[in-house]
């Protein structure tokens, strides 16, 4: 009992960290501009789409496509940003919400064109595919590298946004945006800078994600819905509540799929559910 | 306030939606199809268009009415009149009950919580599969026909059923559109802190437009149980909430007539282009999407009432 709880959260903890890479850009870049980007997830499509293409058609070692993976999820979500969705920052949240999605459809369709709808998988080097055996419980190394990865990120996210001048000007902007553009900070540029750096993450997040979930096209509605939960519990603008909101959802995910399978993803409904309706701007949002 | 008559324009609209059964009774069936989508999509008009609530979830309510229709032709009797009444009153219920809570969300969480309503119900009826049949569907019931007419295969009281219904809504939403009360409504959706202050019970009234969409959807399911005789799980899933809305923006939001014309467009565009290849039906409705709301941010209806304004 207590080394399958111990392996449990192992697991789940691992899997909140995938989440927590592919939804912290979208927490921080909704409280920047209160723009509801549903196509988060198609940025973490595309890094996952790069690291595919690169590993299992060019040959490149796995390890050297991650960094590829964020480049081309930023670069894409950069030009995205730059040409349609900065002209929606005014809409009404509606608005936003459907043309994100007709980006996701879009997106969806163009990916089933170009790789077929088939599951893709990728070749990880052999060092990562074994496990680890300590006292009864199993720790596959990969997850013990993907929390290595999701620990440092966070550690080197913490330190961008409260040590540096850039951070001080990204949380200027969550916290008052008009404020912000009072004192001469140029918060369009800031958040170009912080869209890119999000999308980027989800890229990484995507491409990590293949060895875990396997890859089709449907990946960005997929996991959609798991990103939103994060956002929504964790609040807006917050690296930690994203952090903490992750590491939740993936252990009870874990949990509920380990102790519960007859009742799916009930159990993760019902805690946002229940979370929401408690704190309706997340656990740790401001606003 | 506009006029509350029935127009020309609108007599001759629906005499338009009588066609089908001369012009192409091939597609009766897909035409019933359309008939219960534009009353699902005019049920979400009454909370999205007219009370300004955003719904990811909506199609909660059609799944208890379809769901409810299919419980009662299997195990007790297949009128379908009574059965409809009863799958409204149902979903009516939840609706009322689901009200309390929605109502005082906006933004983010109100899509969240709406969504995360709809999700549960869905996982609800796919774990109680003693119930509802689980993921093959509640089947082995046939409903044979609504007072003393026959669902066949070429599917004509099926449309009139269909159509019929939707006409009987269509006149109640459109009196509740025209009273005071949908006066209110709209007051709210423009300016929700200004209502209370005028005295306008604001909570009361979003809740009572609330009851009355989830009724409609609920009528909408049981319609499509008794035209099909099956119900799926599909009638609960998030893809059928997302579609109604996408529906409804394309034909335009706040009209009535918005939800039935963006389910034909949507409805005939699916069945011809499907039929070459469903992958990249995606592909066109995206489009389609990002080109409404970055060109028509009124829908298709908008858009022509503008320009038919505009040379004045």
């Amino acid at each position: 009992m207590f080394a399958s709880l111990a392996g449990v959260l192992f697991d789940g903890f691992a899997y909140g960290m995938l989440l927590f890479l592919l939804s912290v850009g979208l927490s921080v870049t909704l409280g920047m501009m209160n723009f509801v980007n549903l196509a988060h997830c198609s940025f973490a499509m595309v890094g996952a789409y790069a690291t595919f293409s690169l590993a299992a058609r060019h040959g490149w070692p796995f390890l050297a496509t991650l960094p590829m993976a964020f480049v081309a999820a930023a670069v894409i979500s950069i030009i995205l940003e730059r040409t349609l969705y900065r002209r929606l920052y005014r809409s009404s949240d509606l608005d936003q919400c459907l043309f994100t999605i007709g980006i996701v459809f879009i997106s969806i369709a163009v990916y089933a064109w170009f790789y077929t709808t088939e599951q893709q998988s990728v070749q990880v080097p052999e060092w990562l595919k074994g496990a680890q055996h300590v006292g009864g419980t199993t720790f596959a190394n990969y997850r013990i590298f993907l929390i290595v990865i999701g620990l440092a990120i966070t550690a080197a996210l913490v330190l961008l946004v409260e040590r540096t001048r850039f951070g001080a000007q990204v949380r200027a902007a969550v916290d008052n945006q008009r404020m912000a553009r009072g004192l001469g900070i140029d918060v369009d540029r800031a958040f170009m800078f912080t869209f890119a750096l999000g999308g980027g993450l989800a890229g990484l997040g995507g491409a990590l994600s293949i060895q875990m979930v396997g890859l089709d096209p449907t990946f960005a509605l997929a996991y959609l819905v798991y990103v939103l939960i994060v956002v929504a519990v964790g609040g807006l603008g917050s690296i930690g509540g994203s952090f903490a909101a992750a590491v939740v959802l993936g252990i009870s995910d874990m949990a509920g799929k380990y102790y519960f399978p007859w009742l799916g993803a009930f159990l993760i409904y019902l805690v946002m559910v229940a979370l929401l309706m408690w704190r309706p701007l997340g656990l740790f949002g401001k606003r | 306030m506009e006029n509350a008559k029935f127009r020309t324009l609108e007599y001759v609209f629906w005499a338009c939606l009588l066609l089908p059964f001369v012009v192409t009774p091939a597609y009766l069936s897909l035409a019933s199809q359309i008939a219960v989508t534009s009353l699902f999509a005019l049920s979400l008009d009454l909370i999205l268009g007219y009370a300004g609530i955003v719904s990811l979830g909506h199609a909660a309510f059609f799944g208890v009415g379809a769901y409810t229709a299919g419980l009662i032709a299997k195990h007790y009797w297949t009128e379908p009149l009574s059965g409809l009444l009863i799958a409204g009153l149902c979903s009516g219920i939840v609706g009322y009950a689901l009200s309390h809570i929605v109502v005082r969300f906006r933004h983010l969480a109100l899509i969240m919580l709406t969504m995360g309503f709809g999700l549960l119900l869905a996982e609800a009826a796919n774990s109680a599969s003693d119930l509802t049949g689980g993921a093959d569907g509640l089947q082995g019931f046939h409903v044979p026909g609504v007072l003393g007419f026959k669902f066949d295969m070429f599917g004509r009281a099926a449309y009139a059923y269909a159509l019929a219904v939707l006409f009987v809504s269509f006149l109640v939403a459109r009196r509740v559109i025209h009273s005071p009360f949908g006066l209110a409504l709209r007051g709210i959706r423009e300016n929700a802190v200004r209502m209370p202050a005028i005295g306008a019970p604001s909570l009361a009234h979003l809740r009572k437009a609330y009851t009355i969409a989830a009724v409609m959807a609920g009528i909408a399911g049981a319609v499509l149980t008794h035209t099909t005789s099956t119900v799926s799980l599909e009638t609960l899933s998030f893809g059928r909430s997302a579609d109604v809305l996408v529906i409804l923006i394309l034909g335009g939001a706040g009209r009535l007539y918005g939800g039935i014309v963006g389910a034909i467009i949507y409805m005939v565009a699916r069945d011809q282009f499907s039929g070459v290849n469903p992958q990249y039906w995606y592909f066109w409705i995206g489009l389609l999407l990002v080109a409404v709301v970055m060109f028509l941010p009124n829908g298709i209806l908008g858009g022509l009432s503008a320009l038919r304004k505009k040379p004045q």
